[in-house]
């Protein structure tokens, strides 16, 4: 009777053959700049996988970056589920790396990496947690909508973790704007050290722990009461209520676990490279994660492979900037922006052409 | 003389759903013309092929006699035909002039002058006795009001086939009876007027001619003077509906629900309900009848837990129900459930499934705390098979536990809302418009399951704005009017004209 809907697609397509053409088309638009920029797609394309996938060092840096979008990306994703747009992820991993600061810079010379790796851990989701309460809480109680309220947020946390750094955490005598530089027990475990191809990369232990967040959150949210309840108030409030979710402590609640998520984000960067904390360190990995929740549609295996794309392309289009001359290092931001076009805004415009075929093929 | 609209051989399939299947008939001019046919019967979609919106598959439309291909609504309108869609499409913050000006601007300048227009609503509004101020904004408006509106748009477009897509869904008794004076007045002017209703006694009381859609056929075609209730209703479901459900002697047991001095103030301390004093005892069915929106919606809520009363106790098997002093209702919903209440809401859509979860995911809607393990995940294996029990139990069509529930009819979304709180045994049920925008074959299975319940004895509060529904299941009738109860009686002393007065406000004196 009624106009036929993406959602009277098969799952397969949805979840799979949309995502993948909508990716296409981000990469079609992409290699047609390319062109226009005067160097050839289809060697820029190989450069790029040569560079992120096949060269296991490159792998190991994909993979590197992956691991911190993957818990941004989880971290957009669970606010998504609870009908909550959580845009405040980058500010909340900025948050949350000062937690884990502040605890490494507490102990890193008293406790065993085995004590201190998780106490750091433990305060970056508490401070990314905090982060993210007040927001929540002004959404559940005040109906403060968290799209403005998690903006907003991100310009408080830069501007107040500049203030820390430069007033608090630069040691004497040091110009540059970052705390000092944390001791050994506070290094994450690199991956090298049991498989030595990935060579001399910052690939560490945040890759296993972000997959296990992502399997528990796939049972959290798929298996649970708990997710069954928050995945209702992300659907339809009115019904949660009359199936007695309490509806103001779900969202603050999953804001919370939102901004945890966020927060624990910083371990893999700060505790896994730089080894201390430094201006602006997130650098859009918050935002990175909107795309990959978008484009992953919050399914841990969606997320996933979102994460080692957007990885790939960090990794990829550095050296290909450094090899070809003509493309910039910001080609990386313009392929983001796209990808976050067709599989965001634009995220059923295949819809009804897939349907369309699919009904003829069963017709005939 | 030709007659207003000829469809001939209309088919329309939707994939694997046909539609309409080889449709035909005529509509004679400055008639009314009743079309009738259970949810799916492919009413709609016939309507959408004459305004435009769809088009056929094959056959031919012909308009006062040629053939005419009506490619968009426009066409349509320029055709004369105009259609007052059951959901107005109205903007609300808008006069009624403006609305009835939008889409007839005729270009960047406007093509007539508000004056003109306004004088020019006023004269139609005279002819046809519509009570509308034009300078009016529409969120002020009553929905009555709100659909004149439409109807005065449609007139000032000059429309001389005009259908009505359910009209009296949303309209109190009074409110439907003065549409269809005006109906009569179109009527008589020459134009003509397509009903669309599922109702059987607006056809009697309004229609020229009928004819009846099943499964996207016709399936009847009579005129109205010649037809009776039943004859259409075997027509619309292709068998007869049983006139008496069986059900066991009454007998009722304890109370289980007391309701005393029951008040509800909203935010500007306007009174919602005001001394309710009720009880239900066990093996019982108290209806509430009265016309929507005189507060039976809000002491649903509030036994249902998911609203605060203002003031007032309420008992359940003799203990109070903790409204306590909480500052909101959050969670109360489960609590009450926990205590033996069951609650069929009466917007499904808006409160009792989640149109995007599994037919599956929706038989625990609610109760998802009971089926969980000691780690709080689900337990599937039980889920499955409790589900596939129901689907069986309730006769839920189709039997796809996998399906998403928005997919489903109304009837079958229905019904597994009521499988579902059936099947947790609840002390007391609390029951809302069950069969609303649901279909005739399935409303009998519903009563019946209700009636079961009843004979087990469970106590069941039903709210129903259909007297014919409150006749076939009450034991006793409790008549709201303006939050306040009007007046009560049981089933042996049921009498149409008294329940009509007492749901005007009439206290019996």
């Amino acid at each position: 009777m009624k106009q036929m809907k993406t959602t009277e697609l098969p799952r397969w397509a949805t979840g799979f053959v949309l995502p993948v053409l909508n990716l296409l088309s981000a990469l079609l638009v992409a290699a047609l700049v390319i062109h226009l920029l005067g160097e050839s797609p289809v060697e820029s394309m190989k450069i790029l996988v040569n560079s992120a996938i096949v060269n296991p060092e490159g792998l190991a840096y994909t993979l590197f970056y992956a691991s911190t979008f993957i818990f941004t990306g989880l971290a957009v994703s669970i606010a998504m589920k609870a009908g909550l747009f959580n845009i405040g992820a980058e500010g909340q991993m900025y948050f949350g790396g000062l937690g884990l600061t502040l605890t490494v810079l507490a102990f890193d010379h008293t406790l065993s990496p085995w004590l201190l790796i998780p106490l750091a851990m433990l305060g970056s989701a508490l401070f990314g947690a905090l982060w993210a309460f007040l927001p929540g809480y002004l959404q559940a109680k005040r109906g403060s909508h968290v799209v403005v309220t998690t903006i907003m947020f991100n310009f408080i946390a830069a501007s107040l973790m500049n203030f820390i750094i430069v007033k608090y955490l630069i040691p004497e005598g040091e110009q540059n704007p970052a705390s000092r530089v944390f001791a050994e027990s506070a290094a994450l475990p690199t991956l090298n050290t049991w498989f030595p191809m990935f060579g001399d990369t910052p690939l560490n232990i945040g890759l296993p722990v972000a997959i296990v967040a992502l399997v528990v959150y796939g049972v959290m949210v798929s298996r649970s009461s708990w997710g069954y309840q928050l995945r209702a108030t992300g659907l339809n409030q009115h019904a949660a209520h009359y199936a007695g979710v309490r509806i103001s402590r779900m969202i603050v609640v999953a804001m919370l676990i939102s901004g945890a998520l966020a927060g624990l984000a910083a371990v893999n960067s700060v505790m896994g490279s730089t080894h201390y904390l430094s201006l602006n360190f997130p650098a859009g990995a918050g935002f990175v994660g909107i795309a990959i929740a978008l484009m992953g549609r919050q399914h841990p295996v969606g997320i996933f492979l979102s994460s080692v794309l957007f990885g790939a392309l960090i990794q990829g289009g550095f050296d290909l900037s450094l090899e070809k001359p003509n493309i910039p290092v910001e080609t990386f931001v313009f392929i983001q922006g796209l990808i976050i076009l067709f599989c965001g805004a634009m995220e059923n415009f295949y819809a009804p052409a897939v349907l369309k075929l699919i009904n003829a093929t069963r017709k005939g | 003389m030709q007659p207003a609209v000829e469809f001939r051989n209309i088919s329309k399939a939707f994939g694997p759903v046909q539609a309409n299947a080889d449709v035909s008939f005529t509509i004679a001019k400055g008639s009314i013309h009743g079309v009738i046919g259970e949810n799916g019967a492919g009413k709609s979609t016939l309507m959408s092929i004459l305004y435009g919106y769809y088009h056929a598959d094959s056959g031919q439309l012909l308009i006062d006699g040629q053939a005419r291909q009506i490619r968009n609504s426009q066409e349509a309108i320029d055709l004369g035909i105009g259609m007052v869609h059951q959901h107005f499409m109205l903007v609300e913050n808008m006069t009624v002039l403006d609305n009835v000006m939008l889409g007839t601007e005729g270009g960047f300048k406007l093509a007539k002058k508000r004056g003109e227009v306004e004088a020019k609503l006023r004269e139609i509004c005279t002819r046809y006795r519509l009570d509308v101020d034009p300078l009016a904004t529409i969120h002020d408006l009553s929905v009555g009001a709100q659909q004149r509106v439409e109807i005065l748009k449609q007139i000032y477009r000059s429309a001389n086939i005009l259908i009505l897509d359910e009209p009296t869904a949303v309209l109190t008794a009074q409110e439907t009876a003065s549409l269809f004076e005006i109906l009569r007045l179109f009527k008589d002017q020459g134009k003509t007027i397509i009903l669309i209703t599922h109702k059987l006694q607006e056809i009697m009381d309004i229609t020229d001619q009928v004819t009846v859609l099943r499964a996207g056929r016709v399936s009847g075609a009579v005129s109205t003077l010649e037809t009776s209730k039943e004859q259409l209703a075997n027509m619309m479901v292709g068998r007869p509906i049983e006139g008496n459900l069986p059900r066991k002697p009454f007998s009722p047991g304890a109370p289980v629900l007391s309701v005393s001095q029951l008040q509800l103030k909203d935010a500007n301390g306007v009174q919602l309900l005001g001394d309710i004093d009720l009880n239900v005892r066990a093996g019982e069915i108290v209806a509430i009848a009265g016309v929507s929106g005189n507060g039976q919606s809000e002491l649903m809520e509030i036994l249902a837990g998911m609203r605060l009363p203002t003031s007032g106790q309420v008992e359940l098997d003799g203990k109070l129900l903790p409204f306590g002093r909480r500052a909101n209702a959050d969670g109360l919903p489960a609590t009450f459930r926990n205590l033996g209440i069951g609650h069929v809401p009466e917007d499904r859509l808006r409160d009792g499934v989640i149109k995007d979860f599994s037919v599956m995911q929706n038989t625990v809607f609610g109760y998802q705390d009971r089926v969980k393990n000691r780690w709080g995940l689900f337990d599937f294996e039980a889920i499955a098979k409790r589900c596939a029990h129901l689907l069986q139990a309730f006769d839920v069509r189709p039997n796809n536990p996998d399906l998403r529930i928005g997919l489903l009819s109304g009837g079958n979304q229905q019904k597994v809302v009521i499988a579902r709180e059936v099947s947790a045994q609840p002390k007391l049920m609390l029951v809302g418009q069950p069969t609303r925008g649901v279909d005739i074959g399935t409303i009998e299975s519903i009563h019946t399951q209700l009636l079961r319940l009843r004979d087990e004895g469970v106590a069941i509060l039903l709210v129903s704005v259909e007297l014919e529904e409150v006749r076939a299941l009450a034991d006793r009738i409790v008549v709201m009017s303006g939050g306040r109860i009007t007046g009560e009686l049981n089933i042996d002393e049921f009498d149409t004209t008294r329940i009509g007065l007492l749901m005007g406000g009439m206290h019996k004196s």
